[in-house]
């Protein structure tokens, strides 16, 4: 026997919606074997991975508040995959976005300075971020260097200065020598939504760009050249739209969304600048982008699902002693799970006897 | 002289494993197939390959477990780039993301554990010999077996008959399939050489480069590696310039910021990453136009039965 793709006439609708919901059932299936390697009961690690952070109303503001940076960095995204464009530096754009808005923090901290702090950390860590993102962009524009690996690069840069910055010049005096900047100031901090709560002002800002990146692809011509320039390069070169420019300006949102997340994070739940400060949300939100089939409502649902494995995975960890590399294992095999659902969407399998493909061939 | 010659050893050391993981992707690309996932390959190589040499108590053991690992993994990205036509882009990233956390796993039984790293050879007359005798005939078999494998590599490809059908595989896979070669069959060949290769250089880490084994150690290896695969221009004698080069990059670096020249660290650990960047932006621009790297390098074959 022999498996042979063949390519679908149209693309199939059923499919295009069922193939995330197959992919989460495969990878839920392979956890469990998993789990019974670990020597752990598949169904009670899997209520507490899944199930467990969903009932109390503290956890289900912890899932809002890390699918926030999640969704907002994979719409960025998800707009440069769908021109084509690798970006998988935003883990680095989202640590420079950090950066540059405490800068101001820091330089404020301690004085009177007004409300316009807050606004002017948020924007200068959506600059610093789209300029970030912007070096790999033109390297691939101006000089034709493959984008993946210059963006990639340039994370580890981002994490070594983060890492000088809260050692050296940024450290707060009285902080028993440890790496971080002293407490952000009331001014420098993200309202909270609820009193007491976990749930900020960073979640809507998160809802308003999937609102905004729905309206940009669905009902503007911008939005319509980044998908002919990925879909059909040679169709959107007779149309004349530009594919270096598209490159530039998807690189630059992406960057911008990821600083944006970065210093939200920062200015919000974590409250100081200090090394670690994303479990790796910037390739995580990779995952989210595919899994929400590079589609804003899709990635929004995306976001919270892999929030939730985030605090399934750290209460895994606490109550069943469970390793928090699970939680990264986890998201891996999901998002090959989806990849090769995907494929169902172009082709259908099918299953032949070596000898009828000789004789055709 | 003794700094000059350590390090000249330690450079030698800090290039093996790139040059490792290079030949093998090297390979794979050749076959026209772009794994990005040399990384998680070489991470979990490093884990299996010092769980291996821990339990057994032997470095070849521990050599062959990290093989055995990196060539699993390849097996993975080749069902899905390969038999289910999957983006090699987006496939190689999920490979990472599954290696690092895979290794995690695997290594969280014997972070903090130590082994006696791979012995260096010693021939008593050459290797005594003042200055070159340690830097030629004293290094451990790993670096001798990543010249060896360079060397095979550039045979294999430029003068054997298999090696040509590969590289049609990746210059025109539709030519090289009418022609009847079963394209799909080498490139999972190729894509599981550069699996082995990828596990091996990881395994170098713990098994000759640190006697330990920490989460994330290979730093951004397997990335560097690819990215030397460019540099090189596809091309297996340049990949040991290449290599070298980085290794020289990154050990010079560790020398400065030893001797304490008010630089702060971070800086200098960041020069190798700053390095690659220039690198590809240096290359790629006296390359524009023409380009050297395979050309059917990343796209997907279905073939029509």
């Amino acid at each position: 026997m022999q498996l042979v793709l063949e390519k679908r006439l149209e693309q199939s609708r059923t499919i295009a919606l069922v193939s995330p919901l197959i992919a989460i059932a495969l990878t839920l299936l392979t956890m469990s074997i998993l789990f019974i390697l670990l020597g752990k009961n598949p169904l009670l690690a899997l209520g507490v991975y899944f199930i467990d952070p969903l009932t109390d109303s503290y956890s289900l503001q912890e899932i809002a508040v890390k699918a926030t940076p999640l969704v907002m960095i994979a719409i960025g995204l998800s707009l440069c995959y769908l021109a084509n464009a690798w970006n998988i530096g935003a883990e680095g754009q989202l640590l420079i976005g950090a950066v540059a808005g405490s800068w101001i923090a820091v330089k404020t901290q301690g004085t009177d300075a007004g409300h316009w702090v807050l606004p002017a950390m948020l924007l200068a860590g959506a600059m610093a971020g789209a300029l970030y993102a912007l070096i790999p962009a033109l390297c691939r524009v101006k000089f034709g260097a493959s984008e993946i690996l210059t963006s990639l690069m340039l994370v580890y840069v981002a994490d070594l200065l983060l890492d000088y910055l809260v050692r050296g010049p940024w450290r707060d005096p009285a902080g028993f020598n440890f790496p971080t900047t002293a407490e952000f100031d009331p001014v420098a901090t993200m309202p909270l939504l609820i009193d007491g709560g976990r749930l900020h002002l960073g979640s809507l800002i998160a809802l308003f760009v999937v609102v905004c990146a729905f309206v940009v692809l669905g009902r503007t011509i911008m939005g319509f050249e980044i998908r002919v320039v990925g879909a059909a390069p040679r169709a959107a070169r007779f149309a004349g739209f530009n594919a270096d420019h598209l490159i530039l300006l998807t690189f630059a949102i992406s960057g911008a969304l990821a600083g944006l997340a970065g210093i939200i994070e920062v200015a919000g739940p974590i409250g100081h600048l200090q090394p670690g400060i994303s479990p790796g949300y910037g390739f995580t939100a990779i995952i989210v982008a595919f899994l929400g089939r590079l589609n804003p409502v899709g990635i929004l649902i995306a976001g919270l699902f892999l929030a939730l494995t985030f605090i399934g995975g750290e209460q895994a960890q606490i109550t069943m002693k469970i390793p928090l590399d699970v939680t990264k294992v986890f998201q891996g095999i999901l998002l090959f799970y989806v990849l090769a659902c995907d494929s169902l969407i172009l082709y259908r399998f099918r299953l032949v006897s070596r000898q009828v493909t000789h004789g055709l061939g | 002289m003794d700094l000059v010659e350590a390090i000249i050893l330690s450079v030698l050391a800090a290039s093996t494993p790139l040059l490792i993981a290079a030949t093998g992707e090297l390979v794979t690309e050749r076959s026209g197939v772009l794994n990005l996932g040399v990384e998680g390959m070489m991470i979990v190589g490093a884990a299996c390959g010092f769980g291996g040499a821990w339990a057994s108590g032997s470095i070849v053991i521990g050599a062959l477990c990290g093989v055995l690992a990196g060539t699993a993994l390849s097996l993975i990205f080749a069902l899905m780039t390969l038999a289910l036509a999957v983006n090699q882009v987006a496939t190689g990233l999920a490979l990472t993301i599954l290696g690092t956390g895979l290794s995690g796993l695997i290594g969280a039984g014997f972070v903090g554990q130590r082994i006696a790293t791979a012995p260096h050879l010693h021939i008593p007359a050459l290797t005594d010999i003042p200055l070159l005798g340690r830097i030629l005939f004293g290094e451990d078999a790993f670096v001798y077996l990543s010249l060896a494998l360079v060397i095979g590599v550039w045979w294999f490809l430029y003068r054997s008959r298999a090696g040509l059908i590969l590289r049609a595989c990746g210059d025109n896979h539709a030519s090289a399939h009418a022609l009847g070669h079963p394209v799909l069959r080498i490139r999972l060949l190729a894509v599981m050489f550069g699996g082995a290769c990828a596990g091996l250089a990881g395994a170098y880490l713990p098994l000759a480069y640190t006697p330990f084994f920490i989460p994330g150690m290979t730093a951004g290896r397997g990335w560097i590696a690819l990215a030397l695969v460019v540099f090189s221009s596809w091309r297996p004698g340049r990949l040991v310039v290449g290599a070298y080069l980085f290794g020289a990059v990154t050990i010079l670096q560790l020398h400065a910021q030893g001797a304490g020249i008010g630089i702060p660290s971070q800086f200098m650990s960041a020069l190798p990453y700053l390095a690659t960047v220039i690198m590809l932006v240096l290359l790629s621009r006296t390359r524009r136009g023409g380009s050297t790297a395979p050309a059917a390098l990343g796209t997907v074959f279905v073939p029509d039965r």
